[in-house]
C-alpha cells in the first residue's frame, strides 16, 4: 500500500505574527518557515506504517511555490520515499488543494492519506475532509491512534465529548491530532540522503483543477488587544479583587 | 433574502447549546427563513428542544437508524438532499461541525468559511487565522450557496420563544456508505461543569507535574463550581484527558471567569480564551506571558497559593 502525505509549508509556530500596517496581509518577508506540525506528525504516521511492513511507500506532496523544494526535501529526509512538488505562486483555499490533491490520488492510487488536522496559518480544518468527500472515501479526522487490522482502519478521534473509535474501510483519509505520536528528528546522514530521492514537479495550471478560491479575504486586523491587569499579592487580595468585580 | 439551514449537535438524545450559538450567528444574518435539521435514529426529543428557541421558522427531522451516531461519511449526503432549498447551511465549530461541514462544502462544491467569530453582513463575516493573531475579513459570493462554521465562543445562545416552531419529518433520499463505522465513545467523566459552557474555569498546566498533583485543580473547581481545563503540555503528559485541551487545537472556550494556574500563556493556549471575561493567573515567573493577557495576577508557587485560595472561598 501507498502512503499519500499532504505536506504544508506554513509560518513557523514561533514567530510572532504581525499584521501589515495597511491591513493587506500578515508579515510573512524574512520569517522562519517549517512544515506545519500536523503534518509532519501525518508524515511520522506514515513512516511507521512503513516500518510495520503495512505500507510499502510514502509520498509527500506540497502546493507551493518553487522555492518549497527544501521543505520537500526536509520531508524526504524524514524518510518519505518521494515527493510531489505541485507549483503553484498563488495560495489556494482548502475546497482548490483538496481537488488538487484529488488529482494526485488518481494518479497515484494510494491506500490511504494522511494530512493534518488543521493547517496553523488559515487554521480551516477542512482540506482532509474535502478529499474525503470529493474521492467518495471515509474520513477519520483528529486521530490520536490509529490500527490496521487488514483492510480495515481503527482510528481513535478526539472529539469535544472524549475519544470517539471508528472503523473505516480503506482507502481512506485520516487527519491527524497533535497526540498521535512524536514526529523523529532528522539525522545529518538523512539529508544528505534526500538529495538522491525522487522529487517530481507538476505545475498546477498543467492538472484541469477547477478552481474552488470562491473567497475573498478583503481585510486583515490584529486581534483586540487584552489590556495588561493588575497584579495582587496573595490569595486574599485575589478573592477581594474577584468579589468586587462581582465575580464570586 | 437569506434561507438558512442549522445542522442541529446532539447527543443522548439532548441539544447541544453550539446549535442555539449558531442560531444566534444565523439570526444576525438577516434570513428570511431559519430551519433547523436533526439528524438521529430517534429525533424527536432533540427536536422537540429545538423548536422552542427563539426565532426558529421549521425543525426538520431526518429519522435514521444510521444516524444513530453522528458519522460525517454518513451525514453530508443527507444534509446536501436538504440543502438545495436554502442560501446557507450552517453548523457549530466543534468536533462535529469540524468534520461534517466540510464534507458537505466539498459535495456541494463550495468554499467554506471556518469559525465565524463575527457576522457582518448575509455575506460577510470575521474569522481568526495564525491562532487568532490575525482576524479577517472575508466576503462570500451571494451567488453561491454559502456553508460555514460558527465560533462556539463568539456568540451567546438564543433562548426559549414564546411560540414553539412546527417540527416536519423531511423526505430525504440519499445513498449512504457503509465505508464509516462507529465502534465506541470514551467519554470524560461528566461529574463537573461542561468546559464549553462552564460559566467559570480553572485549567492547570504543565507545572501540576503529574495526575495525582491535578487534584488541587479539581479541588478548587469543585468549589467554584467551575469547569476544568488544561494547557496541552498537560494534556501531552498525560495529567489529563485530551477533551480538557484549551486552546487553538483544543477548545475554545469564553466563559465569565477563568483561572489559569501553572500555565505560561503561550499564543496556542491565549487563542482559546481570548474571549474570556475575566482572566486570572497563578504563576511562579512574574515574567509569564500568561499576566499580560491577565486581568489579576497572582506570582508564586501553586502549591502554597492554590490551597489558600480554596480555604478563602
Ligand atoms: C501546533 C501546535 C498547537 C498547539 N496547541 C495548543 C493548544 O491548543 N493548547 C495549549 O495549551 N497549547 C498548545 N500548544 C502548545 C503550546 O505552544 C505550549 O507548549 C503549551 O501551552 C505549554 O503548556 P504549559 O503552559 O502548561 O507549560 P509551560 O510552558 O511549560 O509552562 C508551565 C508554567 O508553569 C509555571 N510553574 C512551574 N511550576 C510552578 C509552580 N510550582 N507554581 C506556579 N507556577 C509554576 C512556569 O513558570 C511556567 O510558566 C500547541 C503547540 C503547537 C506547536
Amino acid at each position: 500500500m501507498k502512503i499519500l502525505v499532504a505536506y504544508k509549508r506554513v509560518v513557523d509556530y514561533n514567530v510572532r505574527i504581525q499584521v501589515k500596517p495597511d491591513g493587506s496581509g500578515v508579515v510573512t518577508d524574512g520569517v522562519k518557515l517549517s512544515p506545519n506540525p500536523f503534518d509532519d506528525i501525518a508524515l511520522e504516521e506514515a513512516l511507521r506504517l512503513r516500518e510495520k511492513g503495512v505500507a510499502t511507500e510514502v509520498i509527500v506532496a506540497t502546493i507551493a511555490p518553487a522555492d518549497a523544494q527544501a521543505h520537500l526535501r526536509n520531508g524526504l529526509a524524514m524518510g518519505a520515499n518521494r515527493a510531489i512538488h505541485v507549483t503553484t505562486d498563488r495560495p489556494l483555499q482548502p475546497l482548490t488543494a483538496a481537488r488538487t490533491l484529488l488529482k494526485l490520488v488518481e494518479k497515484e492510487q494510494p491506500g490511504l492519506v494522511i494530512l493534518g488536522k488543521q493547517a496553523i496559518d488559515d487554521d480551516c480544518s477542512q482540506t482532509g475532509q474535502m478529499l474525503a468527500a470529493l474521492w467518495g472515501k471515509a474520513q477519520a479526522t483528529s486521530a490520536s491512534k490509529v490500527e490496521v487490522n487488514g483492510n480495515v482502519l481503527r482510528v481513535t478521534r478526539e472529539v469535544d465529548a472524549g475519544l470517539e473509535v471508528l472503523d473505516v474501510d480503506l482507502p481512506a483519509v485520516v487527519t491527524t491530532d497533535l497526540r498521535l505520536n512524536e514526529p523523529r528528528f532528522i539525522k545529518l546522514p538523512d539529508i544528505m540522503k534526500a538529495k538522491s530521492k525522487p522529487m517530481e514537479t507538476i505545475a498546477l495550471d498543467t492538472l484541469g483543477v477547477e478552481s474552488g478560491d470562491h473567497l475573498k479575504t478583503t481585510q486583515y486586523a490584529p486581534p483586540a488587544k487584552r489590556s495588561k491587569g493588575v497584579m495582587v499579592k496573595d490569595a486574599a487580595e485575589l478573592v477581594a479583587a474577584l468579589k468586587s468585580k462581582g465575580l464570586l | 433574502m437569506s434561507k438558512i439551514l442549522i445542522i442541529a449537535e446532539h447527543a443522548n438524545g439532548q441539544l447541544n447549546p453550539s446549535t442555539a450559538k449558531c442560531l444566534t450567528a444565523a439570526k444576525q444574518m438577516g434570513a428570511s427563513a431559519i430551519d433547523i435539521a436533526v439528524f438521529a435514529a430517534e429525533p424527536a426529543g432533540v427536536a422537540a428542544e429545538a423548536a422552542k428557541l427563539d426565532g426558529v421558522s421549521r425543525v426538520l427531522t431526518v429519522a435514521n437508524a444510521a444516524n444513530a451516531n453522528a458519522l460525517a461519511a454518513v451525514l453530508a449526503p443527507q444534509v446536501v438532499a436538504l440543502a438545495a432549498n436554502y442560501t446557507h447551511v450552517l453548523g457549530p465549530s466543534t468536533t462535529f461541525g469540524k468534520d461534517l461541514l466540510p464534507r458537505v462544502a466539498a459535495l456541494l462544491g463550495e468554499a467554506q468559511v471556518s469559525d465565524i467569530m463575527k457576522v457582518l453582513g448575509s455575506h460577510s463575516f470575521q474569522r481568526p487565522i495564525y491562532a487568532g493573531n490575525a482576524i479577517i475579513t472575508v466576503e462570500a459570493p451571494k451567488e453561491r450557496k454559502l456553508v460555514a462554521t460558527v465560533r462556539n465562543a463568539s456568540f451567546a445562545a438564543t433562548g426559549n420563544g414564546a411560540t414553539t416552531a412546527p417540527i416536519e419529518a423531511a423526505a430525504v433520499s440519499a445513498e449512504l456508505p457503509a465505508h464509516t463505522r462507529f465502534v465506541e465513545l470514551q467519554a470524560g467523566a461528566k461529574d463537573r461543569p461542561d468546559l464549553q459552557t462552564a460559566s467559570r474555569v480553572v485549567s492547570g498546566g504543565r507545572a501540576l507535574g503529574s495526575a495525582e498533583n491535578f487534584s488541587v485543580i479539581y479541588a478548587l473547581a469543585d468549589k467554584l463550581g467551575a469547569g476544568v481545563g488544561a494547557s496541552r503540555a498537560a494534556v501531552d503528559a498525560g495529567y489529563v484527558p485530551s477533551d480538557m485541551q484549551v486552546g487553538q487545537t483544543g477548545k475554545i472556550i469564553a466563559p465569565e471567569l477563568y483561572i489559569a494556574i501553572g500555565i505560561s500563556g503561550a499564543i496556542q493556549h491565549l487563542t482559546g480564551i481570548k474571549d474570556a471575561g475575566t482572566i486570572v493567573a497563578i504563576n511562579k515567573d512574574a515574567e509569564a506571558p500568561i499576566f499580560e493577557v491577565a486581568d489579576l495576577g497572582l506570582v508564586g508557587d501553586l502549591f502554597k497559593l492554590v490551597p489558600e485560595l480554596q480555604a478563602l472561598l
